[in-house]
């Protein structure tokens, strides 16, 4: 073609571009709120680790001279519940649960989606009974689901976080099966096989390491909903049984008592509250910097 | 369309299928002796016979799948166990109040979450955004059971507004029945508005920067036009998509929305049930939900291919 | 930091075959506001559409021609800072409401865009897609509009129109949605037609019938037609007027035969020496290229931007900007201290260029 582009011998750099990932980086730490999540974060982790160090009372110390006391009571700061437990040593208890449950049962869905996934985008004849198999999954409402293993196996931490993680699955199927897809299109993989790679190759060196930025968003957005989760099935009696602290527990026995002590039920909720927006607000932030058409704000 | 719809009832009919086995499959592993458990309270060896020839325990196993299929598909799934009626009978007479409390708040979701989408989307930078994400933000990170003990403490006991619970058939009086629900639907649909508003935001923000929509512009359209038509056409494909894939989570949510509010719907039907022991009845509502979940979700694709032309007249999906 | 320099359009005494000019462009420069820092996409362009003349802008990507195109009826997104005159039909357009701009584009000022696959939406059938704005300038009925747009179809060699016009676009071949796209833009009868790089995005086979459309609609309603391209071989085919951009400047502009003879800028004449010319006797000859980049400007300097790169170049080229100065005894004008004399080149025919540049 009689082109202009003839004329030159390069075509211009797209702008002198920072390197991506200290640009990720610098988007991530200007925003606020994804900060104050990630300060969250951190501070619940560490909470977590040191619970036994941190909480004034062991969380299933009962106190019966003691029960009901208002937030601000002497030795109570958050206040005691229908038994006398100290309600800020239960939360930070029920704080290691959650967080246990939450990453367990992501870790799950990692572990056995992420492969199905990268088969599934990858083989095309393994694509359709992988997707039967995610759909029979996703035929099954999560607490439809809990229910159904609390039958057969009972009510127990691991049980909910086996629900959960299982729940958990087909979600982690078709992320990595979509993110597959597209990167198999792409010309690099092209070369890869033209090059005699093999599909294991393909896989391990070109595809995982390209979507692990989106699982990355897509763990940040799974882990909330699976705290969520364990609360629901604690609350329901499904999941971590009394008198083990559990934010979930905590809320169900303050249901009773909620006109007289509306304390037990607030601080629980915003324990739970507190963590979830966190990871939320990480999980945002992190999509946010990862997504070029952010730079459009 | 045709060839899309036949390749989706296709799938469905398979997925419906394994999803019967997966629920024989567990009931069969059940602890214990399944005749205990489908028996109840007789336990002595005569009765225990009686029940394993009434069910057909001591056939070979892919002859009872195909009995245990023979009976879904008759409708009989069994007694309960504790109070001896038929299942399905108890499943009826739960599924009107779940399903009023579900269209409820998807009614309500849907209309707060599609307006403060595109509230959010074209008012991007000013406060309005930065108020509809925050909504959004609150919506997906509070537990909605919270939620919901929070409304009953403020909204029906402190302020007696709205009642802490119960339930008033329809057609006994619309008026109190209406009461009743206001709380529990504004509750489940809350957090689904946050997700479609989240979405119908994205989407809408990705129709705004098409091709096309810089077209419409060209045209001198008028900027009502350009968006409420032409890129909420588009968007609203999207949100369909992901309302459908909600479905599952609403009904979750309205497990224990039903449990906080006492209404006697197929949440509470399942969690008593599964307290109670009551295994027959719990293996009919995990099946009937299961089965539910399909057909609707094939309902979705075929409203999803009725909006879209671009699978309505090929087929394929773009 | 930016001198911009007006440039004088009164027309020269010989230029009589064009009527009078319809979009009267001075002075328009723009800037956008990036994540890096701002960025000078184009300074200080003046130009004039005039009536059944076709325009062609030219220039590498990156130059600014599109931005240019999108300046004129306000379509740049909200990250970029217009300033200058767009004049259409008597009307500025710059800072204009937004209901004079929207009353502008469609019925006075219509685009065609490069990308037919999705400048078309893909959830409305084609003719609902033509008679919206039908219905929206010129106040026609639905059936009104229908047939209004059967006959556009018609006009732009679509074949079987009626039938096409309950179709959806993804129904339609590329070549076919690009001139659904003309039909579209010509609906309202514009007095001026931008075309952003209409045929680039097309097979070299359908791309003569689009430029003949072109060419059709350029005499049939007289209107003033603005083509953006990066093809010389297209400008030669049907260009009658040619403006060379270069960073977001104007560097040459001119009647088209003058410049494919005569071109004076040392980057037009960089441009056209690298035109593999017809081959003599069985010689070859290794395409002339231009060393190094086009700059990417976040300010205007007070220099000649093509310095770097230009042969010719001295110490005031680097100091002082050309403006652009008329050659003595012509219309044809360039922005150079030392623009090109004694150059005389064949004039290259579309496509000519196509088997040699392959190698």
């Amino acid at each position: 073609m009689t082109t202009v582009e003839a004329a030159v011998v390069d075509t211009p750099a797209a702008g002198t571009a920072t390197p991506r990932r200290r640009r990720v980086l610098r988007r991530l730490l200007r925003a606020p709120l994804a900060l104050t999540g990630l300060i969250v974060l951190v501070v619940a982790m560490l909470v977590a680790l040191l619970a036994p160090v941190l909480a004034p009372y062991p969380p299933t110390q009962t106190s019966f001279a003691s029960t009901f006391l208002p937030p601000g009571s002497p030795g109570h700061v958050l206040g005691t519940d229908s038994l006398g437990r100290d309600i800020l040593s239960r939360i930070i208890y029920g704080t290691r649960a959650s967080l246990v449950v939450g990453v367990l049962s992501v870790i799950l869905a990692l572990v056995v989606g992420v492969p199905l996934g990268l088969l599934a985008g990858y083989f095309g004849r393994m694509d359709s009974v992988i997707s039967r198999f995610t759909d029979v999954v996703l035929a099954f409402p999560f607490l439809i689901l809990a229910v159904g293993l609390a039958a057969i196996r009972g009510a127990s931490l691991s049980n909910a976080a086996l629900a959960i993680g299982i729940a958990q699955i087909p979600g982690m199927i078709r992320v990595s099966r979509s993110e597959t897809l597209r990167l198999k299109g792409l010309d690099y993989v092209s070369a890869a096989v033209a090059e005699g790679a093999s599909d294991l190759w393909i896989l391990s060196r070109h595809i995982l390491p390209n979507a692990v930025s989106v699982l990355i968003v897509q763990a940040t957005v799974a882990i909330p909903a699976a705290i969520l989760g364990e609360a629901v099935l604690s609350f329901l009696g499904l999941g971590i049984q009394p008198p083990a602290p559990s934010l979930g527990t905590m809320l169900s026995e303050a249901q009773r008592y909620i006109a007289r002590a509306p304390w037990t039920a607030v601080m629980p909720g915003l324990a739970i509250i507190a963590l979830t927006l966190a990871f939320n607000l990480c999980g945002d932030g992190l999509r946010d910097a990862l997504d070029p058409k952010a730079s459009r704000r | 369309m045709g060839r899309y719809l036949r390749r989706r009832l296709g799938h469905s009919a398979v997925t419906l299928v394994l999803a019967t086995m997966v629920v024989f499959a567990g009931v069969r592993a059940l602890p214990g002796d399944p005749a205990l458990a489908l028996a109840g309270e007789e336990r002595d060896p005569a009765s225990l016979e009686a029940v394993r020839e009434q069910y057909g325990l001591n056939d070979p196993v892919w002859l009872q799948y195909l009995h245990y299929l023979q009976n879904f598909l008759t409708g009989d799934l069994g007694r309960s166990v504790r109070t001896n009626i038929p299942v399905t009978e108890l499943l009826v007479s739960a599924l009107p109040v779940t399903l009023e409390l579900s269209f409820l708040a998807l009614l309500v979701a849907s209309l707060v979450g599609v307006l403060t989408g595109i509230l959010a989307a074209v008012r991007r930078g000013k406060p309005a955004e930065w108020l509809a994400n925050g909504f959004a933000l609150i919506g997906l990170s509070v537990p909605n059971f919270w939620l919901g003990l929070m409304a009953i403490l403020y909204l029906a006991v402190a302020v007696p507004l709205f009642p802490a619970s119960g339930y008033v058939p329809f057609r006994e009086d619309p008026a109190a029945n209406l009461h009743h629900m206001v709380l529990p639907a504004v509750i489940l649909g809350f957090g689904l508005a946050a997700v479609i508003m989240r979405q119908t935001r994205s989407s809408m923000l990705e129709s705004m920067s098409t091709d096309y929509i810089r077209t419409a512009r060209a045209k001198g359209l008028a900027e009502r036009s350009v968006i409420g038509v032409h890129a909420l056409r588009n968007s609203l494909i999207v949100v369909v998509t992901i309302v459908g894939l909600q479905l599952g989570a609403l009904i979750s949510g309205a497990v224990v929305t039903e449990q906080i509010f006492g209404l006697p719907g197929f949440g509470k039907l399942t969690v008593d049930s599964v307290f109670q022991r009551d295994y027959p009845v719990i293996q009919g509502v995990v099946l009937v939900t299961a089965t539910a979940y399909i057909v609707i979700n094939l309902l979705v694709d075929l409203l999803y291919s009725v909006i879209d032309p671009r699978i309505r007249v090929t087929g394929e999906v773009a | 930091m930016t001198t911009s320099t007006r440039s004088d359009l009164t027309p020269a005494p010989d230029e009589s075959t064009a009527g009078e000019p319809l979009l009267q462009v001075r002075d328009l420069s723009v800037r956008f506001r990036t994540e890096d820092g701002t960025l000078s996409a184009v300074d200080g362009v003046s130009f004039d559409a005039r009536a059944g003349e076709l325009l062609a802008v030219v220039g590498e990507s990156g130059c600014g021609k599109s931005v240019t195109a999108m300046a004129l009826s306000g379509l740049l997104p909200g990250s970029a800072t217009v300033t200058g005159s767009v004049r259409l039909d008597g009307v500025e357009l710059v800072g204009a409401g937004a209901a004079t701009l929207r009353q502008a584009r469609g019925g006075k000022i219509a685009y065609i865009f490069q990308e037919p696959m999705t400048s078309l939406n893909p959830v409305f059938t084609v003719g609902r897609q033509i008679s919206e704005v039908l219905r929206v300038h010129e106040g026609m009925s639905k059936k009104q509009a229908l047939a209004r747009a059967a006959e556009l179809l018609d006009l732009v060699g679509i074949p079987s129109a009626r039938e096409r016009l309950k179709q959806y676009p993804h129904q339609l071949s590329g070549g076919m949605r690009q001139r659904v796209m003309i039909a579209m833009s010509v609906a309202c009868n514009p007095r001026v037609l931008v075309a952003d790089e209409p045929t680039t995005a097309l097979d070299v086979t359908v791309q003569a019938g689009i430029l003949d459309v072109l060419r059709d609609l350029r005499d049939r309603l007289g209107a003033a037609v603005v083509l953006i391209t990066h093809d010389l071989g297209v400008v030669a085919d049907v260009a009658d007027r040619v403006m060379v951009m270069y960073a977001g400047r104007v560097v040459e502009r001119g009647e088209v035969h003058e410049f494919f003879a005569h071109p004076r800028h040392q980057y037009s004449v960089g441009l056209l020496g690298a035109v593999p010319a017809a081959r003599v006797h069985g010689t070859r000859q290794r395409l002339r290229e231009i060393p190094g980049l086009v700059p990417v400007l976040a300010q205007q300097p007070d220099a000649c931007t093509f310095a770097d790169r230009c042969p010719a170049a001295d110490d005031t080229c680097r100091t002082s900007r050309p403006p652009l100065t008329r050659a003595p005894q012509s219309a044809h004008e360039a922005a150079c201290w030392h623009p090109a004399t004694e150059v005389n080149r064949a004039v290259p025919e579309a496509g000519a260029g196509e088997a040699e540049a392959r190698t």
